[in-house]
């Protein structure tokens, strides 16, 4: 009730050219809200800066999760202690770690670039993280990867303990490397927890917002605008919520379509939907 | 498998080194957080701080209705926690014990709005909340982080309510108890372990929520921690130090209670991902 009400209550008002005061009458004006967001140059500016955040936080959140999930799976020691550390940051508030982000990725004496230029020295000169698009890009994603790696790893070490000892041992005795019985064992015996774990990442890339917001706030100049934060200063710092709405349906369809075909194109017909 | 021993030895040094890096920001966040005068950055950064004060904490806690921020968000995430529970485990247990018209449709419903990103229908849930005066209320966050969180502890509530074994039920039947007693007397002792699950994700859902808060939260006395610690970044834009303290004490509650409740919060990923 909750979700659904507002849904097409949304999707109402992203046919009006919406009026916040009560006693005005809100005039209906078709699908100008969606005309007017395909048109609109700052939207898709969001659009391709969502797309490159998902293609440098995607993959590499999914197989640095995969990679530690693998290596944690077996016995070491502690192993507890080293799950929990990689968790932390996940369940850390986006807010307290988007400032620490910044705050790292400060230019000038700010820990990143202390690490990159005095410590593995590639680099003499101080880097303007976020006083530039795709350097900001850069570090919003890192903050991306580094949050979510816990989560994709705990739900992989969840899955790997599903698949079974005995295929490892079968594909041992056959004489498979470590790497090949990983591709051959562990990838299909898991293959299913990947698929769910690959489309939630992926709307979570398309609805990349709290760390925008805090730390570029969208700029300079606009360049580093996601779609939600778009969005949101549409609806809410011009009142205009039509178009606010337009657009987050816009991007719905979106996230719809895509999660869509990777089901399509990724999953066993049998898993669809598990 | 039998693996050389070297391996293992390999396998934890990298995996450590993943861990330092999981965990040097929080380093650089808590020395920082025990410096004097922050406005100067470090270089190299100080992943231990070098000289100890509790200034920038004193300061933090006192100055800018910060406790307030603390009192809020406590309220908030308690009375979301203790409704969405309650409520989820009602029409958990509805979902799995009984049958009724539409109750697949209606199921369905409810996980259609577990794949709805939140974000996407924040404008009307902004007018619906505005409309049932609960614009820049702390029950109003209640009433919606609740709205929010059902969907998720509904489903994983009921998974756990259908493996209660029909036995148990029909044995309670036999001695004459009725639904209520059944419910109060047999499925809630034994869900137990997965009502601590729900509780946990509800209770961090709601401390560490930032946008709806955001949007209709204007009161700076009605702040939770999250806008607080905001709103201090952008008022102290150089005093890190400051801006720290307050994430180390809103951050602290989340640590103490994920690490206390860790053996759930994993079987409750678990059951979400796994199927």
């Amino acid at each position: 009730m909750t979700t659904g009400y507002p849904l097409l209550r949304s999707l109402q008002i992203s046919f009006y050219n919406w009026s916040v005061v009560p006693t005005q009458v809100s005039k209906f004006i078709g699908l100008d809200n969606y005309i007017r967001a395909l048109g609109d140059e700052q939207f898709w500016t969001g659009m391709v800066n969502a797309a490159v955040y998902l293609l440098l936080t995607v993959p590499a959140t999914v197989a640095i999760g995969l990679f530690f999930a693998t290596l944690l799976h077996a016995r070491m020691p502690a192993r507890a202690l080293f799950r929990v550390l990689f968790y932390i940051p996940v369940v850390t508030s986006w807010v307290v770690v988007s400032l620490l982000f910044k705050y790292l990725f400060t230019t000038n004496d700010g820990a990143v670039n202390w690490f990159l230029t005095d410590f593995l020295h590639l680099t003499s000169e101080s880097i303007p993280w976020l006083e530039q698009r795709w350097t900001a890009l850069i570090a919003i994603s890192a903050l991306g990867v580094w949050k979510s790696v816990g989560w994709c790893l705990v739900v992989f070490l969840a899955a790997l303990s599903g698949v079974r000892e005995e295929l490892y041992e079968a594909a041992a005795l056959d004489g498979a490397n470590a790497w090949q019985r990983f591709l051959h064992v562990t990838v299909p015996g898991i293959r299913g927890t990947l698929l769910f774990v690959l489309v939630l990442q992926v709307i979570g890339a398309f609805n990349v917002f709290p760390s925008v917001l805090l730390m570029t706030n969208g700029g300079p100049a606009g360049s580093t605008e996601v779609p939600l934060t778009y969005m949101y200063k549409q609806a809410f710092s011009f009142l205009d919520f039509g178009y606010g709405s337009a657009m987050s349906f816009i991007l719905a369809i979106f996230i719809f379509v895509i999660s869509f075909l990777q089901f399509r194109f990724f999953g066993e017909k049998k898993e669809v939907g598990s | 498998m039998r693996a050389h021993p070297g391996w293992a030895v390999v396998r934890f040094i990298v995996v450590a080194v993943g861990a330092v890096f999981m965990i040097a920001p929080f380093l650089i966040m808590i020395s920082t957080s025990l410096e004097p005068n922050t406005s100067i950055l470090p270089s190299p950064p100080h992943f231990f701080p070098q000289e100890v004060t509790l200034d920038n904490y004193v300061r933090a806690i006192t100055e800018n209705n910060f406790g307030g921020y603390f009192l809020n968000s406590l309220f908030v995430s308690v009375a979301t926690t203790v409704a969405t529970v309650a409520i989820s485990a009602m029409t958990a247990f509805a979902f799995a014990r009984f049958d009724f018209r539409f109750k697949n449709v209606v199921f369905s419903l409810l996980l259609a709005g577990l794949m709805i990103p939140g974000i996407v229908i924040i404008v009307p849930q902004f007018i619906l909340a505005k409309n049932l005066g609960m614009v820049d209320s702390l029950w109003g966050l209640v009433f919606f982080y609740t709205a929010g969180q059902i969907a998720f502890t509904t489903f994983l509530l009921r998974a756990f309510f259908e493996r209660v074994p029909h036995e148990l039920d029909e044995a309670m039947t036999v001695d004459g108890a009725g639904i209520v007693r059944k419910f109060v007397g047999l499925y809630i002792p034994l869900a137990r372990p997965a009502l601590a699950t729900a509780a946990v994700f509800s209770f961090l859902g709601g401390w560490d929520e930032y946008v709806w808060a955001l949007t209709v939260i204007t009161d700076p006395l009605k702040r939770t921690l999250p806008l607080g610690i905001a709103a201090f970044q952008g008022a102290h834009t150089t005093a890190w130090g400051l801006v720290f303290a307050a994430s180390v004490v809103a951050v602290l509650p989340v640590v103490i209670v994920y690490v206390a409740g860790q053996k759930h919060f994993i079987a409750g990923i678990a059951a979400g991902a796994v199927k």
